[in-house]
């Protein structure tokens, strides 16, 4: 057996003897280390957001006209309500967090089992109000027409933004979704969407009370500028698709790089969160089969408990970035 | 290390302190103040000012309490933290800064006449 494997250590936490840098354990002096690594990197795509954001000031799409939906509220204006309650979840689910290190620190293994289940709980409500979000978030909820330079319109009435389907009438199609069953040479192609670019132009002409909204930010209010109706043909007569949704190449609130920042950072940290919930399950069973009470401490639920919180801290600032400011 | 009924006094309380921060950072992004929202300082409003104030004394909280640190030995506190404080607004400050000249520059070149 060589002398200077790492596990030679008889039970002692460092290696070569019993003294602890700086009164820390190993472990959780390395969770901590691996914390401030991974809080340099959401820095770095936060601060990566910010030099974008600055860089489209003008036209950076408006959180609280994005984010609108709450479950079981159809058709609501709900700026935020939404992103509140998932901030408290993952607040709430930290507290259980550190309500379970507690615990151990008393060596109370019933309460470490409890607190550790609902933080695990919490964690899953979590992830899955995310996979809402972003549902919502690439359905979209208006529907836009994307200019042949790749600016976005959208549609207004009495200075609020309105659906295509508020005022857009269809006709029967011509064209036919193409896949590769009934397609001849079929390799991709858009899908059709609900209303043509023609469509789109022809109910606007008949409805003389839409006006056009464009990306631009009135640097006096502060709102998106809505243009005359005049000027809102010149725009439309430059129309080239109609856009529903978000996807990385192009989305219906605006610069297309908001909706690559969006599914980026969030879903970094949403996948931060699910292997936390992953991580928690298996301590959880851990704390079951007696591992940590077997061990004499429950130092390791200190350690996934200091990633958690990491997980927390994240969205804290997720959430001042992407919602608020 | 005090005794274990002051620790859970201490975890409610720090969760009282991060829901009401949240509930009135939600509150002023809905109502969004005139005064705080239109007042330009350092490049950008008063109100994204607080905002950034308000989260940075809820990592404060959450860094602080829920996972420990302030338990920790001074030195280890620092070595946690410094690297952060120093680097984080380094980054954050050159790259703001960089993106508004950038935007100062480009915006003039696009076109919102047709």
């Amino acid at each position: 057996m060589g002398a200077n494997i790492a596990d030679q250590n008889e039970g002692k936490t460092w290696d070569g003897g019993s003294t602890r840098p700086m009164g820390a354990s190993y472990g959780k002096m390395m969770m901590w280390f691996f914390i401030v690594s991974d809080a340099l990197t959401f820095s770095g795509f936060l601060a990566a957001y910010g030099l974008t954001r600055f860089k489209f000031i003008d036209v950076w799409p408006i959180a609280d006209e994005v984010f609108t939906h709450f479950p079981f509220m159809h058709g609501t204006h709900a700026p935020m309500y939404y992103v509140a309650l998932m901030t408290f979840i993952l607040i709430f689910s930290s507290v259980t967090m550190v309500l379970a290190v507690d615990a151990g620190h008393n060596m109370n293994k019933k309460k470490v089992t409890f607190y550790m289940f609902l933080t695990i709980i919490g964690g899953i409500i979590f992830v899955g109000s995310q996979a809402w979000e972003w549902k919502n978030f690439i359905q979209g909820s208006y529907g836009a027409v994307q200019l042949k330079d790749g600016k976005i319109v959208q549609f207004a009435e009495n200075g609020h933004q309105i659906a295509l389907a508020d005022f857009v009438t269809s006709h029967p199609k011509e064209r036919v979704d193409h896949t590769r069953h009934n397609g001849l040479w079929f390799e991709s192609g858009d899908a059709n969407p609900t209303y043509t670019v023609e469509e789109v132009v022809a109910s606007f002409k008949a409805n003389p009370q839409v006006n056009l909204r464009i990306e631009k930010i009135d640097p006096e209010t502060k709102k998106k500028i809505i243009v005359s109706r005049s000027e809102g043909l010149k725009f439309l007569s430059q129309a080239a698709r109609v856009v529903e949704g978000a996807n990385l190449e192009v989305n219906e609130y605006g610069s297309s790089q908001f909706a690559d920042f969006f599914f980026f950072i969030t879903g970094f940290h949403g996948f931060h969160v699910f292997s936390g919930i992953v991580l928690n399950i298996i301590i959880f069973f851990n704390v079951i089969i007696g591992t940590y009470e077997k061990r004499g401490h429950y130092e390791m639920v200190e350690k996934v408990g200091l990633y958690w919180h990491f997980v927390d801290l994240v969205w804290v600032f997720v959430f001042t970035f992407f919602y608020l400011v | 290390m005090g005794n274990a009924a002051d620790h859970k006094a201490l975890i409610w309380k720090v969760f009282g302190i991060l829901s009401a921060i949240t509930i009135v950072e939600v509150a002023l992004g809905i109502v969004k103040p005139e005064f705080l929202f239109t007042t330009q300082f350092l490049g950008t409003s008063l109100l994204n000012s607080l905002f950034l104030i308000l989260t940075i004394v809820k990592a404060y909280y959450i860094v602080w309490y829920f996972m420990h640190l302030g338990d920790e030995k001074k030195n280890f506190k620092y070595s946690i933290v410094l690297p952060l404080v120093i680097l984080i607004p380094y980054l954050a400050t050159l790259l703001i800064i960089e993106g508004s000249y950038v935007h100062d520059v480009l915006a003039p070149y696009i076109n919102w006449k047709y």
